[in-house]
């Protein structure tokens, strides 16, 4: 069995974020990046997936600019096999095209299980996923905190609103992962130089015939508003008519 | 209590701009393994993710609970024996070691970045690891065959730690005076004595601990050339490596300190019943040269821990600083309050600690890549320039970054106002952890001595001499390349520091009167840690000003010249002083004159 999974460099989580000068985007310049972590989860559940005995190969994937390179030689370092970099240093890349690029990496490489990161914390869309499962027809198990392989099916317990739905998926399938799923492994030190003599090859967006151009344009980007200092109110009636007249709630 | 992050960015600038990493790796030690600059910032990060989240959590909490001492021998914190099996299983322990009996081969030049975190983390664990790599370098250097393929697999893979047994109650820094026996036995001795202040001596996380002790064998001449080395394991080995018997080797209290509870510091008792078990390792009555070995790796390690312990005192501070809100500037009187950061005397005590920090930085990992040279170079003449620039300046920075340490982690404690005195801010904690520092493996006074009496005098100076050329070839680049007020500044001071250092030389070196020499060589050696720190903080900024004229990384680079700027008026002065009191000194006369009585 294979499994290839999606790996974004994102901006490091311990940053605190800030919006760039002119609104555009959020300031990456300088900024320490890192593996998404979702996407550290999808690579520790496939490499659980393997150290069981149920896995042979494991193809990470990751997409953009050149430095992504460090982002999948961490993967390699975890325990990933080999990884492809579909090289895109200038397009802005949306979750539609990061879905379509996908596609045309599974049909490439023909996996059993696609296993990507719930959402990247950075844009925090929550698309890639599910779109890839239906750009592949394929059945898809989202959130996913516990992940059961079978030799044609995959169980897949899926965090939702009020508790836990479990689904059985027909190989081949795409998982997204929730954060309760498993806790990535430290890197081992001999393991980083091992990654740096596992095969990793470089692609270019425009060497896979797929339509990468954005589809929605961004106007602005801007911090939520501050919160407000609250106030302590004397009887519930006052309560209530603030809350009907200044909050206009009720 | 505040959480620790590695300066990951800052010692990558250290390692690759400032020690040129790349001259290292391109070395035929180095080449062969294909160690390229980007491992040296995928390396750092993990390192980075370990002592963040591993092993800094459990500094306060070793703090309090500290190493006890039970009938079932020494009882670690709790969490320290998990977080030490996820230290070696990561292969950390191993990163410098020899790639024959399981380590990683890499420079020195990295590993002082990962020891660094470590004890910035948690130097009361830091210890352990660190004792036992020294351990590992005195076997790998004199011991045999045998006990080489015994010994080390498993104490490079961090299963077994190794420790340092030299004091005696009667002999601290006078090793001389050694009373611990070995009587022969078939092809082993047995060992009777008493260590004391034997870091991490005994523990409960691995399974064997491997002693190297300093004994005098029967008839062995007095003194320090009646002393041998002998490695004495807490359970004995067997010849497939499985474990034997329990030797007569045993922690019979620990000792009640001022810092780092967490390392267990044993009173050793050796042969309480028929003797303990040892094996001599290298030359009989030549313990002392081989401890040495060890000695040297730990003194260099200590030095590191003036960094690590003054870095992670600043970024409490700093981070308090920014939150605590407290008064307005100076001169308003209404308005909201301000944090204290914007109070200049705080900014000051900050700007003390960040370009201390960055100076004992830049200078031990400098040493780092001497080292590196010194072990690895092909060219002889490079070989002995490096070797004796180490001998020189391993004293240097244990000593003088040590001292710093102390004042940086007191500053830390300042910047806290009334709450540092508090236990629960953490500051006391990295105060009272600096304070060994000074102290073991060689005071600093026996590191003054060793810089004046003994690694001065053995070249006839010819070492320190190379050392202000080199310095003052960095003045003259100063000179060429034309920057801001910055860089003027920088190129003054440091003209102004080579010569107080090649002054305080040249009077070391013409006054004969030993007594003389010692009683400035304290001075001395603090000098020659002020200067060598300003020459590596000079050529930080001559680095940035390129960056800069690129425009590449400004944030970063221009704050870099600030801070070696603020070092350069604000710190370097203190050379001047240092160098009037070796120069303008009446010696030995002076400070013996006043009468025994009168103290």
């Amino acid at each position: 069995m294979k499994i290839l999974v999606a790996v974004k460099r994102a901006v490091d989580y311990n940053v605190k974020v800030r919006v760039k000068a002119d609104y555009s985007g959020v300031e990456t310049a300088n900024v320490k990046m890192s593996m998404n972590p979702f996407d550290e989860i999808a690579v520790e559940e496939a490499i659980r997936l393997q150290e069981a005995g149920k896995v042979r190969e494991i193809v990470a994937v990751s997409i953009g600019v050149s430095a992504c390179q460090e982002t999948l030689r961490t993967a390699l370092a975890m325990g990933a096999d080999r990884g492809i970099l579909v090289e895109e240093n200038e397009i802005e890349l949306q979750p539609l095209a990061v879905a379509k690029i996908l596609k045309s990496i599974v049909e490439r490489e023909q996996p059993n299980l696609v296993i990507l990161g719930k959402q990247s914390i950075d844009d925090d869309a929550n698309q890639t996923g599910q779109m890839l499962a239906a750009l592949l027809s394929w059945p898809q198990g989202t959130f996913a905190s516990k992940v059961e392989l079978g030799d044609y099916s995959v169980n897949v317990t899926r965090e939702i609103d009020g508790g836990l739905e479990t689904l059985t998926l027909n190989l081949p399938a795409v998982i997204t992962t929730d954060l309760r799923l498993n806790e990535p492994r430290f890197v081992k030190l001999p393991n980083i130089m091992k990654a740096k003599k596992k095969v990793l090859e470089i692609l270019k967006s425009t060497d896979l015939g797929v339509d990468i151009t954005p589809r929605l344009m961004t106007l602005k980007v801007q911090e939520p508003p501050k919160r407000q200092a609250g106030i302590k109110v004397d009887t519930v009636a006052a309560l209530v008519d603030k809350l009907h007249r200044e909050a206009q709630v009720i | 209590m505040t959480a620790y992050t590695a300066p990951v960015r800052e010692m990558i600038f250290v390692i690759n701009e400032i020690a040129e990493i790349s001259e290292i790796l391109s070395l035929p030690a180095f080449s062969k393994s294909n160690i390229g600059t980007e491992l040296v910032e995928a390396i750092l990060e993990e390192a980075a993710k370990l002592a963040s989240t591993i092993l800094a959590p459990l500094n306060h909490s070793g703090d309090v609970q500290g190493s006890c001492i039970s009938s079932e021998g020494v009882v670690t914190p709790d969490g320290f024996r998990n977080a030490y099996w996820k230290f070696i299983e990561g292969g950390w322990n191993s990163l410098v070691c020899d790639v024959e009996y399981g380590g990683q081969g890499l420079p020195e030049l990295l590993n002082v970045a990962t020891q660094e975190m470590w004890n910035s983390a948690n130097m009361a664990f830091a210890l352990c690891p660190m004792l036992n790599n020294g351990a590992i370098e005195a076997i790998g250097r004199v011991g045999s065959e045998e006990q080489k393929a015994l010994y080390l697999p498993k104490m490079v893979s961090g299963e077994w730690t190794g420790t340092m047994n030299l004091t005696e109650s009667h002999a601290g820094s006078d090793l001389s005076a050694i009373r611990t026996r070995a009587v022969p036995e078939g092809d082993h001795y047995r060992i009777f004595g008493q260590k004391i202040f034997i870091t991490w001596g005994e523990h409960n996380m691995t399974e064997n601990t491997i002693h190297l002790v300093l004994a005098r064998i029967q008839n062995a001449p007095p003194g320090i050339k009646g002393i041998s080395l002998f490695i004495v394991p807490k359970f004995l080995v067997n010849s497939d490596g499985s474990l034997g018997i329990r030797n007569d080797v045993h922690a019979i209290s620990l000792e009640r300190k001022l810092g780092i509870h967490a390392s267990p510091t044993c009173i050793m008792a050796f042969g309480d019943k028929d003797g303990a078990i040892g094996y001599l390792i290298g030359e009989e009555n030549k313990g002392i040269t081989s401890m040495f070995i060890m000695m040297n790796s730990a003194r260099f390690k200590i030095g590191v821990q003036g960094v690590a312990i003054g870095e992670r005192a600043y970024q409490g501070a700093r981070e308090y600083a920014k939150d605590r809100v407290q008064g307005r500037p100076i001169g308003v009187s209404s308005g909201s309050r301000v944090t204290i950061i914007h109070h200049p005397d705080v900014r000051r005590m900050l700007m003390v600690m960040k370009a201390q920090n960055e100076a004992m930085r830049a200078l031990a990992y400098t040493l780092a890549k001497y080292l590196d040279l010194a072990r690895y170079s092909l060219d002889t003449s490079r070989l002995q320039k490096y070797r004796a620039l180490v001998d020189l300046l391993i004293p240097v920075v244990k000593g003088w970054s040590t001292e710093i340490g102390i004042e940086v982690a007191s500053l830390g404690v300042q910047v806290y106002g009334g709450m540092g005195f508090i236990e629960e801010t953490g500051a006391c904690q990295h105060l009272r952890d600096s304070r060994i520092a000074t102290i073991y493996e060689g005071t600093t006074g026996i590191q003054a001595f060793d810089l004046v009496g003994r690694k001065l005098n053995i070249d006839q100076g010819s070492a320190m001499r190379c050392l202000i050329a080199d310095i003052n070839i960095t003045v003259a680049e100063l000179s060429r390349v034309s920057g801001g007020d910055e860089l003027i500044v920088i190129r003054n001071g440091l003209y102004r520091g080579a010569r107080a250092l090649a002054d305080a030389t040249e009077w070391m070196l013409g006054n004969p009167d030993i007594d003389a020499r010692m009683v400035v060589s304290f001075d001395y050696l603090m000098l020659a840690g002020y200067v060598c720190s300003a020459w590596q903080m000079a050529r930080a900024a001559l680095i940035s000003q390129y960056y800069l004229s690129i425009g590449q990384d400004v944030f970063f680079h221009k704050n870099k010249q600030i801070t070696a700027r603020f070092y350069f008026e604000h710190i370097l002065p203190k050379a001047g002083a240092l160098r009037d009191s070796v120069k303008y000194s009446s010696g030995n006369a002076l400070i013996m004159s006043l009468p025994e009585e009168a103290f």
